[in-house]
Formats: structure tokens, sequence, C-alpha cells
């Protein structure tokens, strides 16, 4: 009857581990690397619907009548000390307070999808510029 | 005249003050010749944007915008000779806004020319505005001046009448100001030919004023800040001595000089626009002579929408803006320059932080 070699086991045991993680966390294909982008630019495209929707808020108004592009939304900024409000705020309060008075709608929660789609869409039309949080 | 200039826009501040609270978002253009006789003045009211919601609502906030600007250019001394309204009273060019914004625009006690924008022109092809302000494109003299209202938002026919199922969607389609399927403004090879003739009749020392709705120069296209045929109409321009063209569709504060040609923007009473350098993605040539407007407040709702007045001394225009919640501007022409040029702010080393858009 053979004996059982702890150590031996162990190094099984880890051995096994450290090829499981190399498969999870090494190991993506270019599929995996569009299938990821596409999730985002999925999230994009249903930012920049909403953007221009106008069954956002209540009165037809939409976000691109005032922002086309996105333009002066600067989301590399945030979080940043918001004078109006008076504190420190990232980009998803700034846009609850649009959605609250020029759109006269009801504000989303931070992790609505379609705020997170927002989101998405307003720093994807601010790619490539340099990140500067607290700038106003 | 810049006393008297000085001494009206006391007036109207404290007319302003002691009726409504505030200062006037309308534009005042003066004229100024050798003889004060002669002189005159105008008010210019833009881009209002109304918007119907459904049944009697329509957007509070654009309602406002145009409501303040007539009832403040209703106080102006002395009272203008006309007032210019420069397009786009309508958000979707529908009936029930059209008729909202003429209900509007009828307290005004003075003779109103209209300008087509593409908000009111693309549903109907401006059929109902006709009905309601007269021909999209005509001509008239007033004091010495020869003044020019041209149609400029068209555009290829292609898109006009193939490219959409229905007119509502054309509408929609092109009221996206950042929307990929619009296309270029222009003002067309039917209003060149008119223009031409026009212009024919008229000696070259007499000054000329054109308003369009869309600048006739090219500024940024993505948004149609932008006329496709603009060098051939300042070729039209070019043989008189002074012109000026007065457009609206941007929303903000813009000047330029092209050879005998000086372009002055005025400001929406509905909402301020970004300038295209706010856009990462966009390629832009807005006129290097333009020294922003202020970075809107958009907790201030009038904040961006201001009111000017423009003096035309010999054809050359001055302008002098207030802005809501900032610090006025004055933008001259500079007679040895020959451009137009801010007062306080023209030189780089001069320009305040909230003109530093990005």
């Amino acid at each position: 009857m053979a004996r059982f070699n702890p150590i031996t086991t162990v190094f099984a045991v880890f051995g096994l581990a450290v090829n499981l993680n190399a498969a999870q966390a090494d190991e993506f294909t270019t599929v995996d690397e569009q299938r990821w982008q596409q999730q985002f630019m999925d999230s994009v495209k249903q930012g920049r619907a909403l953007w221009t929707s106008p069954t956002l808020g209540s009165n037809g108004v939409a976000c691109a009548q005032c922002h086309p592009n996105a333009a002066n939304t600067h989301p590399e900024t945030y979080p940043k000390f918001q004078k109006q409000i008076g504190k420190v705020i990232p980009v998803w309060e700034m846009v609850n307070w649009c959605l609250r008075n020029p759109l006269e709608g009801q504000p989303l929660a931070a992790d609505d999808p379609k705020m997170v789609a927002i989101q998405a869409y307003i720093t994807y039309e601010r790619r490539g510029v340099k990140l500067e949080p607290g700038k106003h | 005249m810049n006393n008297i200039n000085r001494s009206r826009r006391n007036f109207l501040k404290t007319g302003g003050a002691l009726a409504l609270g505030g200062t006037l978002p309308i534009s005042l253009v003066e004229l100024a010749f050798a003889e004060a006789s002669q002189n005159f003045t105008f008010a210019y009211i833009s881009d209002a944007h109304i918007q119907h919601i459904k049944g009697s609502r329509f957007v509070r906030n654009w309602d406002r915008g145009l409501i303040r600007a007539v009832a403040e250019t209703n106080l102006l001394t002395p009272k203008p000779d006309f007032v210019m309204f420069g397009g786009d009273l309508a958000q979707l060019g529908s009936p029930a806004e059209l008729d909202h914004g003429a209900e509007i625009m009828s307290a005004l006690s003075h003779k109103v020319h209209y300008v087509m924008g593409e908000h009111d022109y693309y549903l109907d092809l401006g059929v109902y505005w006709e009905k309601l302000f007269g021909p999209q494109y005509h001509s008239f003299d007033h004091k010495g001046v020869h003044f020019i209202v041209l149609n400029s938002i068209r555009t290829y026919d292609d898109w006009t009448y193939n490219r959409w199922p229905g007119n509502e969607q054309r509408m929609l389609e092109m009221a996206g100001l950042d929307n990929p399927n619009g296309s270029p403004f222009m003002v067309g090879e039917e209003q060149r030919k008119w223009l031409k003739a026009d212009l024919a009749k008229i000696a070259k020392t007499t000054p000329i004023v054109v308003f369009s709705h869309s600048p006739l120069q090219k500024i940024y296209k993505g948004w149609n800040f932008w006329t496709e045929d603009a060098e051939q109409v300042q070729a039209l321009l070019k043989p008189f001595k002074t012109v000026s063209v007065i457009y609206g569709h941007v929303h903000q504060i813009q000047y330029n000089q092209i050879g005998n040609i000086s372009f002055n923007s005025v400001m929406a009473t509905a909402w301020p626009w970004p300038y295209p350098a706010s856009y990462a993605q966009a390629q832009h040539y807005l006129p290097k002579l333009t020294v922003p407007m202020n970075r809107a407040d958009p907790f201030f709702e009038r904040d961006a929408t201001g009111w000017q007045f423009i003096n035309v001394a010999n054809g050359n225009v001055d302008l002098n803006f207030t802005l809501y919640n900032n610090t006025d501007r004055v933008v001259r022409f500079d007679k040895t320059k020959k451009h137009p040029a801010d007062k306080d702010y023209q030189t780089e080393n001069m320009r305040i932080d909230p003109q530093q858009h990005y």
C-alpha cells in the first residue's frame, strides 16, 4: 500500500491552482477584447440615444440641445469642487442636476444602467483628453 | 456716438431695472452717418426655439427668454425703427410653435423682419412660416442702407426631397445640431442668382447689411456653424465698400473680418452653445479674432444670453455686449487694423479664466 506523500500532494494542488489562474488572467484573445470593446460601445451607443432623447426628462428637452457631442460636460475634470453646489461631486450628480432642472425630469440612481451609459457616452466623446480631476 | 450709446445704455439699464429688475437681452443696432439726423437704430432678437410639449404646454425656459426680450425691446428709447428676428423661432417648425412664437412676438410695437432658421424650415419647407412672416428672402432700403435677408439654411435637394420617409423625420434629423445625418447649410443657386440681380441696382458705396441665420463663413461643419457656398456669397458682396453680415444660429459671440466684410453673430434668447473647441474630436476654424464669450453657468438660467448694441459708423460695426451674470464686453471696429477687436480682452494676456473654454 503506497504511502501518502504530503509534500507531493501540496505541490500538485498548488500547481493546478497556478495553471487555473494563468488560464483565467493571462490567456485572453483578440475575440475577447473585441467582445469587451463591443460591450463598452453598446453602452456608449445607449448613452448617445439617451443624450438625444426627448423622453429622458418630462418636457421634451434633450441633453444634446445644450451639449452637442456632450461638449462642455468635461467628465475628465470630475470629481471636482462644483462651485454652485458647494462640495466635491462626481459627474453623475451634475447629470442629475440637469435631469431635474432644464429637463424637468426625475434623477437616476448612480448605478442605473442609463446613468452608466450616459457617463460612457460623455467620456467617450472626450477620449484622448488628459485627466484633470478638480479642474474647473 | 459713444456718448449716445452710453446714455442709451444707461437708460436701458435704468428702464430694465425699474420694469424687470435686470438688463436687456436684445441687440440694438445703430447705424451712424455723417448727419446725425440720418442715424437710426434697430433691435435684434434671435434663436428663441419655442418648443411645444403637448396641448397648451410649451417649454417654460425658452418661452421666458423670448418674452423677456420682447418686453425689454418695447422699453427702448429712442424707439428703434424696426426689429430683426434672426431665425429659429420654433424648435420643430410646427404650426403650434410658430403660432405661439408669433403670439409672443406680436407684443412688439415695431415692424419686424424675420430670418428663416432651420428649426422653422424643415417640417414644411417654410410654407406656414411664409404665411405668418412673409418671403424667405428679400431686400429693403432704410435711410441709405441696403438690407438683405437670406434663407441660408437650405441644403442639397437630394437630402431635402429624397432622403427621408416623412417631413417630421426630416425636421428631427436637421434639428439635432450634432446629428451626423444632417446636411450642410447653403444659400443655393436660386438665391445667389437673385442676390446678384438685387445688388446690381445698388451703388458700390452704399452700406450693405446682410442678415442670415447661419454664418456666411465656414467655422465648424459638424454643427453647421457653416454655409457651404459661403465663398460664392462673399464674392457677390466683395465689390461693395462696406458690408456687414449679422447671423444667429451659433448662440454665442463670434466676430471676424474677411476683406471688406465684417461678420458678427448675435446671441440666442433660449440657451448658449459651447464653442467648437470644447468638442475634443472636432477640427474647427473659429475666427482667430474672436475672444470667446464667458463660459456659461447653467445654474443661471439666462446666463450667456445677453444683448448688444451694434453701432455701424460709416458702415463699420462696433458691438457693445451686455452679458447676464458677467462683465460687459465691447467689440469695436479697429479703424487702423481694419477688423473688429475687443476693447479689453483682445490680446492673449488680457483674457480672463471664464473665456478659456476647453
